[in-house]
């Protein structure tokens, strides 16, 4: 379904992506990995046409999107910020995006059952609080039945309530057969929902396969420690320093 | 564009700085109306006022309001839109919700006061589109400069700066070049150097209009001179347009080959 050929982008001086090549051709979960820093926002930016990448190209459905736009109609994002317009009502934002799309939602009345967001449908989004409001980004992202989704740091700032819902509904559009692309920090919960993961490095795709085969290749029996693993370069890969940085970053997260 | 412009119109007539912004035109015109004597004295204040400070409101709320939906601006890049679509919609909504707080606060007190049967209604309506104009020029230029910095402070700094340039040093600058040269025939110097400042220009459309010499200055009085009343105002007028269109042509530019 998407195909990246050597993508290369840079901010700068900084060369963010350095001669990504892969292909999501199977529908499934795919969690995209890796330190701050290593490329995940600007990978999928880039998927979604915001980033404009130097070099390489990318493939939707077998077609080029450079200088496109419609094929977006296929793709629903999820941005991790939530962040709204703080005088428009929940209502009129989730209106607006429908207006935008020219199309109705398939599932807007059970999300909002499923995330308890009937009471706030009329209250402006600038006084909602910030769990409520990634509810509203999560209604947003999912009330259309596209065959890509795009999660940028689902989980957010949500009670363990709505991140089960999450998770359940993440199942239900899998077994859809979707593609669903997620970045996330929360190892335990790649550990539940993936079936692959790409580990992002640098720039580069420093892991991809599932995680049977990554915990098996770094010999551990846990993810996270697998994950440590690779950043503290023990096991020959990135002993540049900067690896052992990320690593203490990332642990530190948790 | 008609879209998003409809929502970003509703987000920002509703927010708390549309509301003072509207009251402050409101009570300041009611207070002139009912303060001094004619009308034609209080549309001259009022021009002073407009000329100063709706580029400045229009400066500071285009560039609060272009890194304040910044991610909201996101998720919308995401839709199946394109970019032009998305910042166009933006900053019209923008720009009219500026224009309608400007027309409601100077425009209703003097409807109430009877601007309608007043020979003064059209120097009135002048100094409106006049308002309007400068709110959709410094909307225009605040979403070109927060577009292309995003460094808020830096942002924020530029579009003042650029405020401060043509509200005050441009003036400045012009009087300095006056002076200097004064042994040299000026009047196309004057006529071309008031074309680049659209605030300058702005006011020398409402003193023809007025059609008062003594306030007009050197370049108000130059124009009329050798382009006279009718043929001044128009010029003027398309002038200002161009002033609106360059930035938006900048917004576009800048908006196609911008990674977010």
């Amino acid at each position: 379904m998407i195909t990246i050929e050597n993508l290369h982008k840079s901010f700068g001086r900084q060369e963010v992506l350095r001669g990504i090549s892969m292909a999501f051709d199977r529908p499934g979960i795919y969690a995209i990995l890796g330190p701050n820093g290593s490329g995940k926002t600007t990978l999928i930016k880039s998927i979604l046409g915001m980033a404009l990448p130097e070099k390489g190209r990318i493939e939707f459905q077998g077609q080029n999107i450079r200088g496109r736009w419609d094929y977006r109609r296929k793709i629903d994002y999820l941005p991790q910020i939530a962040r709204f317009p703080d005088n428009l009502r929940v209502r009129e934002l989730l209106a607006m995006i429908q207006d935008i799309r020219g199309e109705k939602p398939q599932a807007l009345g059970r999300l909002i059952e499923l995330f308890s967001l009937a009471p706030f449908l009329d209250k402006s989004l600038g006084k909602l609080s910030g769990g409520t409001r990634q509810k509203v980004n999560l209604v947003q992202a999912f009330m259309y039945d596209s065959p890509v989704l795009i999660l940028d740091e689902p989980t957010n700032g949500l009670d363990p309530v709505a991140l089960l819902r999450l998770k359940a509904l993440l199942r239900e559009e899998k077994d859809k057969g979707k593609l669903l692309l997620i970045t996330t920090h929360i190892m335990s919960f790649v550990e539940e929902m993936a079936d692959e993961l790409v580990f992002l490095l640098e720039g580069h795709i420093h892991f991809r396969g599932t995680l049977d085969s990554l915990k098996e290749q770094y010999k551990e029996t846990n993810l996270e420690r697998a994950i440590a693993r690779i950043l503290e370069g023990e096991v020959g890969f990135s002993t540049n320093g900067h690896g052992k940085e990320a690593a203490r970053i990332v642990l530190q997260r948790k | 564009m008609f879209k998003i412009l409809k929502y970003s119109f509703f987000d920002l007539t509703r927010s708390r700085w549309a509301y003072i912004y509207t009251a402050f035109f409101f009570l300041f015109t009611v207070s002139l109306l009912w303060l001094s004597g004619g009308m034609s004295k209080v549309v001259i204040s009022l021009m002073n006022v407009i000329l100063v400070l709706v580029p400045l409101i229009a400066t500071m709320f285009g560039v609060m309001y272009y890194y304040n939906s910044r991610e909201f601006t996101e998720l919308l890049l995401a839709q199946p839109i394109r970019r032009t679509t998305i910042f166009f919609g933006q900053y019209l909504g923008l720009a009219l919700s500026l224009s309608i707080s400007l027309l409601l606060g100077v425009g209703l007190p003097f409807v109430l006061y009877g601007i309608f049967g007043s020979p003064e209604v059209w120097n009135f309506m002048m100094l409106l589109i006049v308002g309007v104009f400068l709110s959709f020029i410094f909307s225009a230029i605040a979403f070109f400069i927060a577009l292309r910095n995003e460094n808020h402070i830096k942002g924020f700094g530029l579009a003042i700066l650029v405020w401060l340039f043509f509200a005050v040093i441009y003036d400045g600058l012009f009087l300095l070049a006056l002076s200097l040269f004064s042994d040299y025939p000026l009047e196309q110097f004057a006529i071309g150097a008031s074309m680049f400042n659209p605030i300058d220009l702005s006011r020398v459309l409402i003193l023809l209009k007025l059609d008062i010499s003594a306030l007009m200055g050197f370049t108000g009085a130059v124009i009329q001179k050798f382009l006279g009343t009718a043929l001044g105002m128009a010029v003027s007028l398309t002038v200002l347009s161009v002033w609106v269109i360059l930035p938006a042509w900048g917004i576009r530019r800048v908006a196609n080959h911008k990674d977010f």
